[in-house]
């Protein structure tokens, strides 16, 4: 079942990647504005790269989420998957998992831009690689099922973030923590337990978000 | 089932206000003039006498919140969705009084308004979310749904508390040991153990008249609409 919804998942997201494009743009467009607001202080860019790359990240993720969706409220679609004999779990699970991968994706577009823009090199590409699937494995979890209830309300755009966004504090300052020790340096070993922090919030909130999923989305 | 919820019209709640009320003007009363001031704080420290029963008293209504929206997924019984009104509604009224009252406090003795403590922060990340929570309330217009959707959104931000705490705990510190009876000295405890059961008592009798309004709104929203005169109900015209 779990297979099933999230090959049609996948299969959505591949149909519509001109869509990923457009958001791979609109990140590297914040990124570079980012730049803007410091000035032209290389040494300042550097230091604050890691923030703005999950800020771009974030902001991001909201247009990718809230349109991961879209395609449920149509013709109300979400309701005929609803009667299918299959647990609503496999459905979320599959979303959250395709959401995930479209914004591991779009976080490792996006670290060419940011190693360019901001001079923000880094040798730990591994650790890099880890923190950028662990740290968008903790947005995804809560945003789809938040993107499950704002998507069947009027002001969408607006309450996905303002509900999102308190919430996916401990695993924004985690992976932001993370990525800055991986381009500055690491010389107490302290990315291991802001990794081990990622790690367990994401397992917190994709154990509980897909118990609650099946109450959301109930008639 | 999510049926009409039983509106109490029992004067309870001001009896809770008007004692909590009395009490709290006792206890300031005695924190701003009869206790000696702090030696190495001054007059600054008065604040504690409302600064901390509000953190205390907001734990409490994040709690009472937390368990009304378990409540809720639990038994779907409205009545507990117009108490989670209540809890949310106040508990968003105390982290936002919790934020002023410390900026008041940390200007003076840290020399900055905000500091990025993990109990100010949380506290902060806390009124965030349930001010999305409210604002998601307010947006849904099938009270089932909305008392659902609250529900699970208050479960998880409630569920985030910690977490933040701890990570910011991690990433900075530098707040004041928390106030207890123990950690505060004697001449202090009268002022403060009043102030405390006076502002629990305004936020029960808060909490118990907001969730009466709450109630109030979903019997309207529940009530079959009206039939009009000479129309008999059911008969299609």
């Amino acid at each position: 079942m779990l297979a099933a919804a999230l090959r049609k998942e996948l299969l959505l997201q591949w149909r519509s990647r001109g869509q990923m494009m457009a958001v791979f743009v609109f990140g590297a467009a914040a990124l570079l504005l980012f730049s803007f607001a410091i000035g032209p202080n290389a040494h300042a860019l550097r230091t604050f790269s890691a923030g703005f790359l999950w800020l771009g990240l974030l902001l991001s993720s909201t247009l990718t989420l809230a349109e991961s969706f879209h395609a449920e409220m149509e013709n109300r679609a979400l309701e005929g998957l609803l009667l299918l004999p299959s647990d609503p779990r496999a459905l979320y699970y599959a979303k959250a998992i395709a959401n995930w991968l479209q914004l591991t994706i779009l976080g490792c577009a996006l670290v060419p831009v940011m190693v360019v823009l901001y001079d923000a090199g880094t040798t730990e590409l591994l650790t890099l690689f880890a923190v950028i699937v662990l740290g968008t494995a903790g947005l995804s979890a809560p945003g789809t099922l938040y993107a499950a209830m704002t998507a069947q309300v009027k002001a969408k755009q607006t309450l996905l973030p303002l509900l999102l966004f308190p919430l996916i504090v401990p695993a924004l300052l985690a992976s932001v923590k993370a990525t800055s020790l991986a381009i500055t340096g690491d010389p107490m070993e302290q990315s291991r337990s802001w990794i081990v922090l990622l790690a367990a919030f994401d397992l917190i909130y994709w154990s509980l978000c897909g118990l609650l999923y099946g109450k959301v989305v109930e008639e | 089932m999510f049926e009409m919820p039983k509106v109490s019209t029992s004067k309870t709640p001001y009896v809770f206000l008007a004692l909590g009320a009395a009490l709290f003007l006792f206890g300031s009363y005695w924190g701003l003039f009869v206790a000696p001031p702090a030696a190495d704080m001054r007059e600054v420290q008065r604040i504690m006498y409302v600064h901390v029963p509000t953190a205390w008293n907001w734990m409490l209504a994040v709690l009472f919140s937390f368990g009304c929206a378990v409540a809720f997924l639990f038994n779907n019984d409205s009545k507990w969705d117009a108490r989670l009104e209540g809890g949310l509604e106040v508990g968003t009224l105390f982290a936002f009084l919790l934020c002023c009252q410390g900026a008041i406090w940390a200007k003076p003795t840290w020399g900055v308004w905000w500091d990025w403590d993990p109990r100010l922060t949380s506290t902060a990340v806390l009124l965030f979310a349930f001010l999305g929570i409210l604002a998601l309330r307010n947006f849904v217009e099938d009270p089932v749904k909305r008392a659902i959707w609250s529900a699970v959104a208050t479960i998880i931000a409630a569920v985030d508390l910690p977490i933040v705490y701890m990570s910011v705990k991690w990433w900075n510190s530098l707040h004041q040991e928390q106030s207890t009876p123990q950690t505060v000295a004697s001449p202090f405890h009268l002022p403060l153990r009043t102030n405390a059961f006076a502002v629990l008592f305004l936020m029960i009798g808060f909490i118990m008249l907001r969730s009466r309004v709450a109630a109030y709104r979903l019997r309207r929203e529940l009530a079959a609409p009206p039939v009009r005169i000479g129309e008999e109900a059911g008969e299609l015209v």
